[in-house]
């Protein structure tokens, strides 16, 4: 299982393909994503790789963080985040992983944050129907209707989908093409939509679902060995 | 510019820039346009007045219109769409508007729109 990467959505635009069709694309930029820390069987009981991205201002680092980053020697990073990896992915603490990580045609699943929508009816947050537009249903026609039953059991049973918070969620959306990568900019393209607002971060890893193609870089492509190959 | 507008540019790059002449809205048109027939392909033209342009970089467009058969006939082409062979410029409008939707109510003589003065291809401040 090889690790993830951390990127940050751009927004949605579309390209067109060789034969004149539209492919809508979600633009990803992944920008010096770094290897922080690994955690090991040995000391911490299973294998995952902790990576940052972006640019965090050293006066809006805590001193603990500062002291983590410190440790593995690579500048303070606007967001960190986990990927579980097999024993044999493990990468060293420093190393700077490329966006040819992924190929295009593959297919990636991505971890988002949804845009929040706030204190949203039953019929946004659920898909109710509502009530009936005529037949004297007066101001309620975007209710949910009843809860319950009568004096028995005399109470609403607890999970019943009411109005509430919608959004603001971590959501995965699983088997999302790769179009294609730009690593000079750093960008990878992906078929579709993704969770999120533009400017929020996401997770990308291989697709769960999906048998891997062949030829992955394994465990990960790293932009200083692509330097040193070239 | 930020990096959608950057990449967007780019892919505009890649399609060869702006390939068409400058038009504007109430001009007559011709695009030729790519058509699959079967298994082959063949350049079809499409005549008439520009009733509408949208300018929104790679996902810019320009509505033509024209009377097929006594019908109204309208398509949007996506003006960077790869399947675009050309745009001629056929006659030049004079009109004071950006969207002549106006037209669609109108047929025959009342549809008409005046030349504009100075030679093809020059464009009004010239």
């Amino acid at each position: 299982m090889r690790t993830g990467l951390i990127a940050q959505k751009m927004g949605m635009t579309r390209i067109f393909a060789e034969d004149g069709s539209h492919v809508p694309v979600t633009v990803l930029k992944v920008d010096t994503c770094q290897v922080v820390d690994v955690r090991t069987e040995d000391k911490h009981g299973y294998n995952a790789v902790q990576l940052g991205v972006g640019k965090a201002k050293v006066k809006n680092v805590s001193k603990a963080e500062r002291g983590r980053f410190a440790k593995s020697k690579v500048e303070p990073k606007a967001k960190v985040a986990e990927f579980r990896v097999s024993k044999d992915a493990l990468l060293e603490v420093g190393a700077e992983l490329s966006v040819t990580h992924f190929v295009p045609g593959q297919f990636v699943d991505v971890v988002g944050t949804t845009i929040g929508k706030g204190f949203a009816g039953s019929m946004k947050r659920w898909n109710f129907r509502g009530l009936r537009a005529t037949h004297g249903v007066s101001i309620s026609h975007r209710s949910h209707g009843s809860t319950g039953n009568r004096q028995d059991p005399g109470r609403t049973f607890p999970g019943k989908k009411m109005a509430g918070h919608l959004g603001v969620e971590r959501v995965t959306t699983q088997n999302l093409a790769v179009v294609s990568t730009d690593e000079a900019e750093g960008l990878i393209l992906i078929k579709g939509a993704v969770p999120g607002h533009d400017g929020g971060y996401v997770l990308i890893s291989d697709a769960v679902k999906r048998q891997a193609p062949k030829g992955l870089p394994f465990p990960a492509a790293l932009k200083a060995k692509a330097e040193a190959a070239a | 510019m930020n990096t959608l507008q950057k990449f967007e540019k780019a892919q505009v790059a890649k399609l060869g820039g702006n390939k068409a002449p400058d038009f504007a809205p109430g001009d007559t048109v011709k695009v030729n346009v790519k058509v699959v027939e079967g298994d082959r392909e063949r350049v079809q033209a499409f005549e008439g007045v520009c009733i509408a342009r949208k300018n929104a970089g790679i996902n810019s467009s320009f509505t033509v219109r024209k009377i097929s058969y006594g019908e109204g006939v309208e398509r949007v082409f996506p003006l960077h769409s790869p399947r675009l062979v050309s745009i001629e410029l056929v006659r030049r409008g004079d009109v004071r508007r950006a969207k002549l939707y106006y037209l669609r109510g109108r047929r025959g003589k009342a549809a008409r729109i005046t030349e504009k003065a100075g030679p093809i291809g020059a464009s009004a401040e010239e």
